[in-house]
């Protein structure tokens, strides 16, 4: 190819920066619509107990739920691996249960939050759990929860 | 006195970069000689301060100086030497003062070894490295200081997070600084090139190796840092979309975009203003990273201390630099001349696709970590986790991999498009191929993207080497051979991902000792467990005896360990390599009547993901020394003919 042909089949200077832009800008409003629509789908929206009461999040929609392990609702099944628990914001409690190695500080009267979704029977299947693990790790929605042992209320300043 | 010798030093090297800035304002608003002359000294006796700066504090560390508050707030005199040593960049300010340090040495060495740039935009580099370098000195002297005496001391300190305790810390962190740090110096390079409107093919292959060494560097300290999630955290997963993952993913994309588009610049004279712009965002995305790890905004084992005084603080510093950078962007790149132009099929349009394609991503998931943030702000908790990165992120890369087997093999200036789609025929029919066989052996049990990414990895597995057919291989240049390995690498790593995800075989279990567990052929004999005890911690450990087919059993020790300081549980997990795959085990709790917790996986081809990371880095190591090679010929072929004088 001549360098004249060449010169012919590329793009005239203005046109080719203004082309650049014009799929520059493409993309990222691309890349933007894609984004907010996928977020309206995706994102897991952090309820209380209560909260998850009232809203009657729809089964099978991630959310993560936080709250407080009642005490003495904590059960093992018989194969080893799942627990049966309540979640509970201190006005409402969820039952819940999980399959797998719990976080090494998930226990009774400690506050948890539980990454899944509702069945249709209105359990919540964790698919995670996430428990504060040191004083300088803990899941942001915690810092609000509070427990108090001795009248076993829950206090949550969140929202 | 080493705590007050580290902060003068501090304080000094704050002052030389205050020193630097003014003398490059008057060499380049002068052209004053001496003012120039100055520059370099200054920049070497910065680097070698932040350097005595950090020696000090490492040694604080070693030496368990309870009376820094640093010390005692994040070492043990009972910690391991190693834990000691790379403890010293386990916590803010000590991370901080690495950052700063590694700064200033990078800006010792373009002052020392830069020769590619004209001297103009070299003293305007070396200002605009000085400028940065002053806010984050200001950021370390006045928001976090890390030589700070406590009064009386601790009485031994409070101990390092015991997942931080791991190899990994020594290796893991630096190796992301020098990263994120060495795309502040493209980013000088930028704003040098926009103050002298030197923006051009020299300014582009005097840019290219800083960006390369920054970019292998970031590619080294994800990889690592991935592994080291995948094993340390014990939950089987490489890769969880944490904003701190993400807060080192998007540098990297934002740096691969730009050193493809700088060889578009250096070999071609064209995207020039594209170029700037993506220095400007590169680093911009250095400092987000910055942000969100160390502003505690964000929950994570990144996230060391809750301070919003900080948070402001680096918000202030990125806004006021990358705004800066923009608007000088803004008033110049009118005056810069139009690149060379070139025709929609043809190297330097792939290499456009390809950008674009890096940027949508980098957008992607951009918007994706800072979602969280923005409604957080309007009071509604959310949190963005895989699935949606997964589902948006996951058809992008696939487009992104389809043209990285016709990216590479297109000519400059101008290809045909038919003698193209033709080069890519075989890639194609191995694509195919996989696609068939994969779809015929697991049926319906693999997802879309798996399958298509297996199907992608294996076209670019051939696409990749095809650059060399035909070619003298002795003779080859050593950057091809980078390009070669470093996409070979892409579909190595794709590979290794989608078969995790479409392959991994996972088993829970409580059992007790004596059992064997079957799991993808594997005969797992569960033996026993027992308690050991480490320097600071007690485990549990566990024996399990491994074997497959009729093959010598292996022992595995997983173990569920207690760090005494600070008090905190943890997993680790056992790991056996297999040529295909591995077999990762985690100890769980025990339950009341003898029976263990055990969680069990096989990883079909799981490492290639890392050793795709590896290969890709190799690749860029490869292109650097070429690249570097032969600049320092052809500077050496300049300085023959006199038409380049080195600034002194």
């Amino acid at each position: 190819m001549t360098a004249a042909a060449i010169q012919k089949t590329a793009l005239k200077g203005k046109h080719q920066r203004l082309i650049l832009i014009v799929l520059g800008l493409v993309a990222v409003i691309g890349a933007a619509l894609l984004a907010m629509s996928a977020l309206k789908d995706q994102a897991a929206y952090f309820f209380t107990p209560a909260e998850a009461r009232a809203a009657n999040v729809e089964p099978g929609r991630a959310i993560r739920l936080g709250g407080m392990v009642v005490p003495g609702s904590l059960k093992r099944q018989a194969d080893g691996v799942t627990i049966r628990f309540d979640l509970t914001d201190g006005k409402a409690s969820v039952p819940a249960s999980f399959s797998g190695i719990t976080p090494d500080l998930f226990k009774e009267n400690s506050g948890a939050i539980a990454e899944g979704s509702f069945d249709e029977a209105g359990i919540f299947r964790a698919t995670n759990i996430l428990a504060k693990h040191d004083e300088r790790y803990m899941p942001r929605e915690m810092e609000g929860i509070q427990y108090d042992a001795t009248t076993h209320k829950v206090e949550t300043t969140n929202q | 006195m080493i705590a007050e010798t580290g902060l003068a030093a501090l304080w000094l090297a704050a002052t030389l970069a205050a020193l630097q800035l003014i003398l490059a304002w008057i060499a380049v608003a002068r052209g004053d000689v001496r003012a120039a002359g100055l520059m370099r000294p200054v920049a070497m006796a910065q680097g070698a301060l932040t350097a005595l700066s950090f020696a000090l504090l490492v040694t604080l560390f070693l030496r368990s100086d309870m009376s820094v508050l640093l010390v005692a707030t994040n070492s043990h005199s009972m910690k391991p030497f190693i834990y000691k040593f790379a403890g010293t960049w386990g916590n803010h300010e000590g991370s901080m003062l690495l950052w700063v340090m590694v700064m200033s040495v990078a800006g010792m060495a373009v002052a020392m070894f830069e020769r590619g740039l004209d001297r103009a935009t070299h003293y305007a580099t070396l200002g605009a490295q000085a400028a940065i370098s002053l806010g984050f000195y200001a950021f370390l002297l006045l928001a976090s200081n890390p030589f700070a005496r406590i009064d009386p001391p601790a009485p031994d300190g409070q101990g390092l997070n015991p997942l931080l305790q791991d190899p990994g810390l020594a290796f893991h962190p630096p190796t992301l600084y020098l990263g994120y740090v060495g795309l502040s110096v493209a980013f000088s390079f930028a704003v040098g090139a926009l103050v002298t409107r030197q923006v051009n093919a020299r300014f582009a292959r005097a840019i290219r190796p800083w960006v390369l060494i920054a970019w292998i560097l970031l590619t080294i300290g994800i990889t690592a840092g991935s592994y080291w999630a995948y094993y340390e955290l014990g939950w089987g997963g490489w890769w969880f979309w944490d904003p701190v993952e993400n807060a080192s993913l998007m540098p990297w994309l934002a740096a691969t975009a730009l050193f493809h588009s700088v060889s578009v610049l250096a070999a071609r004279d064209a995207l020039r203003a594209w170029t700037i712009m993506l220095s400007v965002v590169a680093f911009a995305m250095s400092m987000v990273g910055t942000f969100l790890v160390r502003s505690g905004i964000l929950t994570s084992v990144h996230a060391f201390a809750v301070d919003p005084t900080r948070g402001g603080f680096l918000l202030a510093l990125l806004a006021f630099y990358i705004g800066g950078a923009l608007i000088l962007f803004g008033l110049r790149i009118g005056t810069v001349n139009e690149g060379t132009r070139f025709n929609p099929v043809s190297r330097e349009a792939m290499l456009v696709a390809n950008n674009l394609l890096l940027c949508v991503i980098l957008g992607l998931v951009l918007i994706g970590t800072l979602y969280p943030l923005l409604t957080e702000m309007m009071g509604v908790s959310v949190s963005v986790g895989p699935p949606y990165f997964n589902m948006i992120i996951g058809p992008v890369v696939l487009a992104l991999m389809a043209l990285l087997i016709i990216g590479p093999l297109a000519r400059w200036r101008h290809d045909d498009l038919k003698s193209l789609l033709r080069k890519i025929i075989p890639a194609l029919v191995l694509a195919a191929a996989v696609l068939i066989s994969v779809k015929l052996i697991a049926g319906s049990r693999i997802g879309i993207l798996p399958l298509l990414g297996l199907t992608a990895a294996g076209g670019v597995a051939l696409a990749s080497i095809m650059p060399l057919i035909g070619r003298n291989l002795r003779r080859t240049p050593m950057f091809t051979w980078g390009m070669v390995i470093a996409h070979f690498g892409c579909a190595v790593s794709m590979a290794g991902m989608a078969s995790d995800s479409a392959f991994a075989v996972e088993k829970l279990v409580a059992v007790r000792p004596g059992t064997t567990i079957e799991i993808s052929g594997w005969q797992v004999e569960f033996r026993r467990v027992v308690p050991v005890a480490g320097p600071n911690w007690t485990a549990m450990d566990a024996t399990l005896a491994v074997s497959r087919g009729n093959g010598k059993p292996v022992l595995m020790h997983p173990q569920a360990r207690f760090f005494s300081d600070p008090p905190t549980p943890t997993t680790e997990s056992a790991q056996l390599t297999a040529w295909n795959g591995q077999l990762y085990l985690v100890l769980g709790e025990e339950l009341g009547d003898g029976r263990w917790q055990l969680r069990l996986w096989w990883k079909p081809f799981v490492t290639f993901i890392w050793f795709g990371g590896g290969l890709i880095a190799l690749g860029g190591l490869l292109a650097l020394i070429g690249r570097v090679g032969r600049g320092w010929l052809r500077g050496r072929a300049r300085e023959r003919v006199g038409e380049w004088v080195a600034p002194t």
